[in-house]
Formats: C-alpha cells, sequence, structure tokens
C-alpha cells in the first residue's frame, strides 16, 4: 500500500462525496420550509469509497495479471470455469443435485416462487434462442420480442377463433415465429452491425405497434383473455396444479431447447454461423452461403421465441401489447451477454441471475434498479465474455503429431 | 497443356477510377504464375473481381475444370466461385480468430458436404459419418500444411508465419483446382518465406493444383513461377518467363521510375 495508491484513493472518495453532496446530504423540508445537513453522511460514502477504490484497484490488478499471462500463451485454452464445467468430479454430483432441486423445487415452494421460476425458465428458452442468432451468428437483434409476440398471439388468436388447444398451438406457435424470422431476414441480409441492430428494433416496434391499433385482428391495447392453461388429457387441475404442471412443461422445453442449441453449435451449421460471426467476407469466400446462413440463424433463433411466447399465453392466461415492449428484448440481450455469448450453461445463468435477481432484490425495492445496473456493469469490466465464455469443441487424434 | 483460367479484356470501374483496364491473363495447368506490379495497381481488385466480391464492369472469366465444361464466372457470389474450385486467401489475414485452427479448416469442407439442420439436430448415421469425414479430412490437411501441433489452438493465438499457412490449409480444404494467393509470404521473415516457397511447391506437385499468386518479395516470385504478369494502373504491361520479365524495360520503369540517363 504505497503513499501513491492512498492518494489517488482519498483524491476518489473526494470527487464521490462531492458528486454525491447534493443527494446525500441535503434534504429539503417541503413542509416547514427548513433544509436538513445530514453530514455524517457524508463521511460514509467517503470511507465507504476509499475502502471500494482498493478493492477495484486489486481487482483490476488481477485482471491485468490475466490478460498478460494469456498474451505470453501462458494461460490455458480454457479458463477455470470452463474447466469445472468439464471436470466430471464436480459436474456429475452438481447436475444430481441441480436435477434433484429442480424436481422437488414447486413441491417446496409456494405457487409465487414457482411462477417466477416458470417467468425464468422462459427467459432461458428465449435467450437460448436469441443466442443463435447474437452469440453463434453474431447478428445483433434488438427485435427479438417481437417473435416471442407472434408466438403468444398466434396461441390466443387460434385459440379464440377456432378453439386450438395448447399442444397443438405449440409447434404452429413455433412454426409463424420461424415465419417471421425469415420474414424479417429477408430485408437485412446486407445489413451488418448497427444498421441491423435498428432495423430489427423498428420491426420489434412495428409487431407492437401493429397488435396496439390493430382492433379488429388483436384487440388493440386491451388484450386477449381467457386463454387456456395447457391441457392433459382433458384433466382439470387446480391453479396450484396447473402452476406445477406448466413448470415441469418449461423444464422439458428448456432441455430441449439445450439440446437442439448444443448440438447444432457443433454441427456444420452451427461453424458456419459462427464464422458469419467471425468474418463475413472470409466465410463467403470459403464457400458458405451466406443467405442460406443468415436466413437459417433468424429462422431457428424465432421458432424458439415462438414457442416460449405460447407458454407464457398459457401461463398468464391473458396477453396484451404491452407485455412485447423493447425492454423486454433488452432483457433477453442482457441475459444472452452477461451469460456468455455462445454458451448455453451461460445463458442458463445468466437467464436465473437476471429474472430472480430483481425479484428477490425486492427487499431492497428503492435500489433495486441500482444494484441491477451495477451488477451489469461490473460484470462488463470483469468478465466482458460473460459468465461462462464460449467453449469450442476439441477433437484428440492419437498418435499422430508433427 | 489446357488452361484453367482464362481472363479477357477484364475491365472495371469504381466510379471514374478504372481500377482495371483490359487485363487478359491465362493460368495453364499446373503452372504457378505470379501477378506483380507496383501499390494500387489492381492486382487486388483483379482477385476480387474473379472471386466474385466486385462485379466486373466489362469483361470475361472462365474456368476449365478437370472434368466437364467450361464455367463462366461471371454474375457467381463468392461462395458459388469457390464451389466450382477456386480457393483464395486474403492479403491481411482473414482467418476465424475465435475458432480452432482444426475448426478454421472445417469450414472448408462446409461447400463440400450437405447436412442440415435436421441431420445436426438428430445427428444420424449419415450426419455422424459425414461429421466424422470433415473432420479427418481436416487433420490431413493440416497434417500436410505442418500445422497439427496446433490442432485445438484458438486461430487468434497462432504466430503469424502460421497464421498465413492455416489460410493456405483452408482454402485447400474447398478442394480447389486453382488456388489464388494474395500476398502470401508479406510480413514473413527470411525462413518463413524459404519455407513458404516449398510448401507452394509442394502443393503443385501433390495435389496437382495451379496456382496464381500476388507478392512483392521479388526473390519468391522469381524462384517459383513460371510465368508472370505485371500490371500498372490497371493495364497489362508485361508477361513472360521470370527471366523476360527482369530485363523488361517497361517494368523497370514501372517499379523504378524514368531513368534520368536515358
Amino acid at each position: 500500500m504505497s503513499f501513491e495508491q492512498i492518494k489517488k484513493s482519498l483524491l476518489v472518495s473526494l470527487w464521490f462525496m462531492v458528486l454525491t453532496f447534493p443527494i446525500m446530504v441535503i434534504r429539503v423540508n417541503t413542509i416547514y420550509h427548513t433544509v436538513e445537513w445530514r453530514w455524517h453522511r457524508m463521511f460514509g460514502v467517503g470511507i465507504s469509497v476509499f475502502v471500494l477504490s482498493f478493492l477495484w484497484r486489486y481487482l483490476m490488478g488481477r485482471k491485468e495479471a490475466g490478460l498478460k499471462r494469456k498474451d505470453r500463451g501462458e494461460a490455458d485454452i480454457l479458463s477455470r470455469s470452463q474447466k469445472l464445467l468439464h471436470e466430471p468430479r464436480f459436474t456429475r454430483p452438481a447436475v444430481i443435485m441441480a436435477g434433484a432441486f429442480i424436481i422437488a423445487f414447486p413441491f417446496i415452494f409456494s405457487i409465487y416462487q414457482t411462477n417466477i421460476m416458470i417467468t425464468a425458465l422462459i427467459y432461458v428458452v428465449t435467450g437460448l434462442g436469441l443466442n443463435i442468432v447474437v452469440g453463434l451468428a453474431g447478428l445483433l437483434d434488438l427485435g427479438y420480442v417481437a417473435f416471442y409476440a407472434v408466438g403468444a398471439y398466434s396461441y390466443a388468436l387460434l385459440n379464440y377463433h377456432f378453439g386450438v388447444g395448447f399442444w397443438i398451438a405449440l409447434p404452429i406457435g413455433g412454426g409463424i415465429g420461424m415465419l417471421f424470422g425469415i420474414l424479417l431476414g429477408f430485408p437485412v441480409l446486407r445489413l451488418r452491425g448497427d444498421y441491423l441492430a435498428i432495423v430489427t428494433l423498428g420491426f420489434g416496434e412495428i409487431i407492437r405497434l401493429v397488435l396496439e391499433n390493430w382492433n379488429a385482428f388483436s384487440f388493440g391495447p386491451s388484450g386477449i383473455a381467457n386463454i387456456p392453461r395447457p391441457g392433459l388429457f382433458g384433466v382439470d387441475f387446480s391453479l396450484r396444479e396447473a402452476t406445477i404442471y406448466i413448470y415441469f412443461l418449461m423444464i422439458a422445453l428448456a432441455l430441449f431447447t439445450v439440446f437442439v442449441v448444443r448440438r447444432l453449435q457443433n454441427s456444420r451449421i452451427g461453424r458456419a454461423w459462427i464464422a458469419l460471426r467471425e468474418d463475413e467476407t472470409a466465410c463467403q469466400a470459403m464457400g458458405i452461403d451466406k443467405t442460406k446462413t443468415k436466413l437459417s440463424a433468424f429462422a431457428m433463433g424465432a421458432t424458439w421465441a415462438g414457442m416460449a411466447g405460447v407458454v407464457f399465453a398459457a401461463k398468464t392466461t391473458f396477453i396484451n401489447p404491452a407485455s412485447f415492449t423493447i425492454w423486454e428484448s433488452i432483457i433477453i440481450l442482457c441475459v444472452v451477454v452477461l451469460g456468455g455469448m455462445g454458451s448455453a450453461i451461460g445463458v442458463i445463468i445468466g437467464a436465473l441471475v437476471l429474472i430472480l435477481l430483481p425479484e428477490y432484490l425486492r427487499a431492497f425495492s428503492e435500489y433495486r434498479m441500482l444494484l441491477f445496473g451495477a451488477i451489469l456493469v461490473i460484470m462488463m469490466v470483469f468478465r466482458p465474455g460473460g459468465v461462462v465464455s464460449e467453449v469450442r469443441q476439441t477433437y484428440q487424434f492419437k498418435g499422430k503429431g508433427d | 497443356m489446357k488452361p484453367v483460367l482464362e481472363v479477357t479484356k477484364l475491365t472495371m470501374d469504381f466510379g471514374g477510377l478504372r481500377a482495371l483496364d483490359r487485363l487478359d491473363l491465362i493460368v495453364q495447368e499446373g503452372e504457378i504464375v505470379a501477378l506483380i506490379g507496383p501499390n494500387g495497381a489492381g492486382k487486388t481488385t483483379f482477385f476480387n473481381c474473379i472471386t466474385g466480391i466486385y462485379p466486373p464492369t466489362k469483361g470475361e472469366m472462365f474456368v476449365y475444370p478437370n472434368e466437364g465444361h467450361p464455367v463462366s464466372l461471371k454474375g457467381l457470389k463468392p461462395n458459388q466461385v469457390t464451389e466450382k474450385g477456386l480457393a483464395r486467401t486474403f492479403q491481411n489475414i482473414r482467418l476465424f480468430p475465435n475458432m480452432t485452427v482444426l475448426e478454421n479448416v472445417m469450414i472448408g469442407r462446409h461447400c463440400r458436404t450437405k447436412s442440415g439442420i435436421v441431420g445436426a439436430v438428430i445427428k444420424d448415421k449419415r450426419t455422424r459419418a459425414e461429421e466424422r469425414k470433415i473432420v479427418e479430412d481436416s487433420y490431413t490437411i493440416l497434417e500436410k500444411i505442418g500445422l497439427t501441433r496446433y490442432v485445438n489452438e484458438f486461430a487468434k493465438n497462432l504466430p503469424y508465419g502460421a497464421q498465413r499457412r492455416l489460410e493456405i490449409a483452408r482454402a485447400l480444404s474447398t478442394e480447389p483446382f486453382l488456388l489464388l494467393l494474395d500476398e502470401p509470404a508479406a510480413g514473413m521473415n527470411p525462413q518463413e518465406t524459404k519455407a513458404l516457397d516449398a510448401l507452394i511447391l509442394k502443393i503443385r506437385s501433390e495435389e496437382k493444383i495451379s496456382i496464381l499468386l500476388i507478392e512483392h518479395d521479388m526473390k519468391l516470385v522469381m524462384s517459383l513461377s513460371d510465368r508472370i504478369f505485371v500490371v500498372d494502373y490497371g493495364k497489362k504491361i508485361a508477361q513472360g518467363t521470370p527471366k523476360e520479365i527482369q530485363n523488361d524495360p517497361a517494368v523497370i520503369k514501372a517499379y523504378l521510375g524514368e531513368d534520368i540517363d536515358a
């Protein structure tokens, strides 16, 4: 702890004391027209910032040391967390315990908790879907919620007009989602990066505005109510049973999504997606059809959103356009980026953290969004690759080498 | 001898700038042909026209695959050109940095394989067999190029010379009959250049692939090529064997400028 460092930390804490002075120290009592000066708070800020700045410097130092190791090629291709995920001694008990917890969850906790978990699982599925588009194919899609809305409304409308049940609507919702994915894909084939982001953002808003204003079709802002919950051979469920049923259904859908996405990731198509993300020109020069690859990424991503949308409609039994704002797209994107682009486990962790955290932070309700923001910023500073960064499949060749 | 690539009167305009001016070029089977010229002469533009990255303004381009009819490259997309049997490398390395070395080569197999989304998900017998074949073929190519020790390394972590070789490996895995190399020796030290020289000769003799390369390293160009084309300001100013080119007054003028004493 050198003098230099102490000086720096003092300056930082002084700066923060000045910065937070108006909100932390001054309080104007508008009824008695008096001003309250809470000086003790200022010292609190000063001391905590002083300590935090040391912690920050220590962590930054560690991070830089790690980067240097990587530059010298000393670090392994797998990071510590990735190694842990490949260690059977760790993964086997972890999987068994997680499995047991997942099965027991709805019976231990209340319906309310189960409902939150279902919401988180819906984000797991949409996150994994968006992961195909953003994480693998590298196409920044800010209007992803549109496909989610398409799925939800297809179930709601099909049910309203034709009495179509949940189980038939689920694949139809996925299919219509896929169609819309291709529909969006065509006009944006030539775009990349920020331009693509803006167009997809617009697309998301168009879908929402259409749903909001086309009263004859979608019943406008008043939405559609009385959407039936999923059935099971005509068994009548109580609310609690229905919730548990949807919970397990979502678990199954999430597992299915993980299975499909992981298989795609290490397939011929998945490699083409990643190549497209890495270098579009080189990818095309290596014989990959850019059009097909992009469209398939959009279509596959949108399918999961469509299916998740159907489940969402069935879970809430009521949908209106307010559920499908740009904010939802952003959250799903945060799930992917925070969890780790291109990594299925990362996306699951990301979804659970981002959806469950705000729920359990309700205790600090006033500071909830503040904490949420702080966690995002800290994550991006220290782990820009997400919680679990992408792992590429490796192959063993025995007896060979040069 | 039969030609593998025949380009006639290729012209490329960028607005008012004529980057290529009625350029003719032929590569015969089994030949190593070099395209040289000062910076900005239009060499890379020529490559980009052939490989479908730019649509040329005028002119004809034909390739003659080992079997079958001549194919016009006009109007083909880059991936279609690669399917026809032309593969290229880039002047500034364009690997897929966050994929492993093996995966980079596996990408080259993409256009010669065909399993789709359904196959990838259900992993049927055919898809598994194809996937295994892709891995084996790619590894064989890495063995030939001498990159097996990096097989599971990320492409971005390779030393510079190895990255250049990986680009060649990736191009080879698309099964080309004509390989287009854009400044393969750029930034290499003398030892690496020497190894590259040997590698290019090996590719020609073992794989029966014709090679068209752009290069500034004159030593390499002179030792490797059977014939040389010289371009300046988009026009062909000379063509011939290395010996002829070395003594061509037009070439000397283009490279060194007007001789004051003459």
